[in-house]
């Protein structure tokens, strides 16, 4: 077989870090992932960004950190509301892990465009 | 109370076996696996290792006198089984805190492993572990960032970091060594490392590998819309000259440089860690010459004990082995040692091979290195053993893919991420791995490839060095 026809063209995609090569989770998937934040201890926190400013280390809170929250519906909850108040921005959960002063986790659940 | 002195020569443990002593908290502990002559017993072998490695000569010298030897001495205070091995045994030595300079690795290599490993009366003698004193601990500078810092800088959370070495390891002019470089971030890695070979050759000068790399990485990060770095090699034929080169790399605004921390020695490592923490810059370190040390059962230094004093010392990342790829290391001993580079407290569990608890206080942890012959096959495995707080480098496995470098990334990137999602969600990675990758690969091209290209590839040999354990 000729060189051309067995190599593909890897086109560069722009990404928003943690799980920007998975393509969209579905809604249970995200659920699944708010539930290992919530059972690790971490606390939720809900941030989003216009998406011209995704590289800024501070996006800015949803509220503030939900310190202590267990209720996943609680969260998702948050998230939608923060999606629907800002629907052209980036939204992203964090686990935040005040031992560490770390992020146990952060992703992107809405991409805004 | 004075003594008078008595010149000639005295059998060691008169002095240094000392089964009574109860150690302080202060006190430097260290076990040695010992294998003495034939004939000679335990408790004189393990007295000359305390004393050697101490106090004592092999004879009796007036000018002891001048001092209180009873204050500075070594010793041993306890003798173990070897189990499953009747030629050998653990000796159990306390040093006391003042022997050793303040901060200083270099100091407490010299003595613990140095003269004392050429006795006669030993056939072989091994450095097992050694007990670092909080007092100690906090006179060293340890990791100029540690990992939550790194993770901060980098951006990276909730998952390992991903890497990979560029090859080949030499003969790439600066220009075409930077095109590999941005085929790699571009597709999906966070991080691309200088093979430890390459310092400065007449092939590469480092300030052109510098330049370009420099421009590769701002460009990558640019369009992927992630932060990106590259392990600059400073390891070089001077302090002078290493310390030129990490200049250079934070004029580039690079975020990482990099040391070989055995073969460029522990002083010059503590000297370029103390300029990386002055200086915000990270430090990636690689290993280069421990197997020569640390590989053979009975002799020399287990590298559990080169990856605390690297923690002391400083660095960032330290390459730890990776259980499942090409290199030696079983997955007990590796948990054990990367506690140690991780945690702030360490319980004593010999069935991970650390003899003793170890605080670390509040020094900051290292990530933890896996690199050497591994794929996206083994991704899963490689997440249940090393954790979030690791360093995954695919080499061969990144540059290998039959489309290039970044497809072979984005490959990795992809299987890394798939594990890291199906953990998250309660999976047992390891079990379930084939479902795991072949669902991933259904959404991505350049994983079905990775994985059609790799699938025989194992490397199935037995370890040379295993944990004492009764078989």
């Amino acid at each position: 077989m000729p060189f051309q026809s067995t190599v593909g063209d890897y086109q560069t995609v722009a990404t928003l870090e943690t799980f920007g090569f998975l393509p969209p989770m579905t809604q249970d998937e995200i659920y699944d992932q708010i539930a290992y934040i919530i059972a690790q201890g971490w606390s939720p926190v809900i941030e989003h960004v216009h998406p011209s400013g995704s590289m800024q280390t501070y996006w800015s809170y949803w509220k503030l950190p939900f310190f202590g929250e267990k209720d996943l519906n609680v969260v998702v909850n948050e998230l939608e509301a923060c999606h629907r108040a800002y629907p052209d921005h980036h939204v992203r959960i964090v686990g935040y892990d005040a031992y560490t002063q770390s992020q146990g986790t952060c992703f992107v659940v809405f991409e805004g465009r | 109370m004075s003594k008078k002195y008595d010149a000639g020569v005295k059998e060691y443990r008169d002095t240094y076996w000392t089964p009574d002593y109860v150690p302080l908290d202060t006190d430097l502990l260290a076990c040695f696996k010992c294998t003495g002559q034939e004939g000679v017993p335990r408790e004189e072998v393990a007295a000359a290792v305390a004393a050697e490695s101490s106090t004592g000569t092999w004879s009796t010298v007036w000018s002891e006198l001048l001092t209180d030897l009873e204050f500075y001495k070594g010793r041993c205070y306890r003798i173990e089984d070897v189990p499953g091995d009747k030629e050998s045994f653990y000796a159990f030595i306390a040093y006391p805190l003042d022997l050793f300079e303040e901060g200083s690795i270099t100091n407490v290599l010299t003595s613990l492993v140095g003269n004392v490993f050429g006795f006669k009366a030993l056939r072989h003698l091994r450095l097992e572990d050694i007990r670092f004193p909080m007092a100690f601990i906090k006179t060293c500078g340890g990791p100029p960032n540690g990992i939550q810092v790194e993770r901060d800088r980098l951006n990276k959370y909730g998952r390992p970091l991903l890497g990979c070495t560029i090859k080949p390891k030499l003969g790439l002019s600066g220009k075409n060594y930077g095109r590999v470089v941005y085929e790699c971030l571009r597709g999906g890695l966070d991080l691309t490392k200088d093979d430890e070979n390459i310092n400065s050759q007449p092939f590469q000068r480092w300030r052109e590998r510098f330049e370009f790399v420099a421009e590769a990485v701002k460009l990558a990060q640019q369009e992927t819309g992630e932060v990106k770095g590259h392990y600059l090699n400073c390891t070089a034929t001077t302090p002078e000259e290493m310390y030129e080169r990490a200049e250079f790399a934070k004029e580039l605004d690079m975020p990482i440089i990099m040391h070989d921390y055995i073969t460029g020695g522990f002083t010059a490592n503590t000297g370029l860690a103390n300029w990386c923490r002055k200086n915000g810059m990270l430090l990636h370190i690689h290993r280069a010459m421990h197997a020569v040390i640390d590989r053979h059962p009975k002799h020399g230094i287990h590298f559990r004990v080169l990856a605390k004093c690297l923690r002391l010392s400083g660095g960032d990342q330290l390459h730890t082995g990776t259980v499942v790829g090409k290199l030696e290391g079983d997955r007990q001993t590796t948990l054990g040692y990367i506690d140690n580079l991780r945690e702030s407290f360490v319980p004593e569990d010999r069935s991970r091979g650390n003899f003793f608890d170890q605080d670390w206080g509040s020094m900051p942890g290292v990530f933890a290195v896996a690199s050497g012959g591994i794929h996206v096959w083994h991704m899963p495995a490689l997440l249940a053993i090393f954790g979030d707080d690791s360093c995954l480098q695919f080499g061969g496995g990144t540059h290998g893919h039959p489309w290039g470098s970044a497809a072979g990334a984005a490959a990795n990137r992809v299987a890394l991420e798939a594990c890291v999602k199906a953990r998250n969600a309660g999976r047992e990675i390891e079990k379930e791995s084939r479902d795991i990758l072949m669902e991933a690969a259904k959404h991505s091209p350049e994983l079905a490839i990775a994985l059609e290209t790799w699938k025989e590839i194992k490397f199935e040999f037995d370890t040379v060095d295993k944990l004492d354990v009764q078989q």
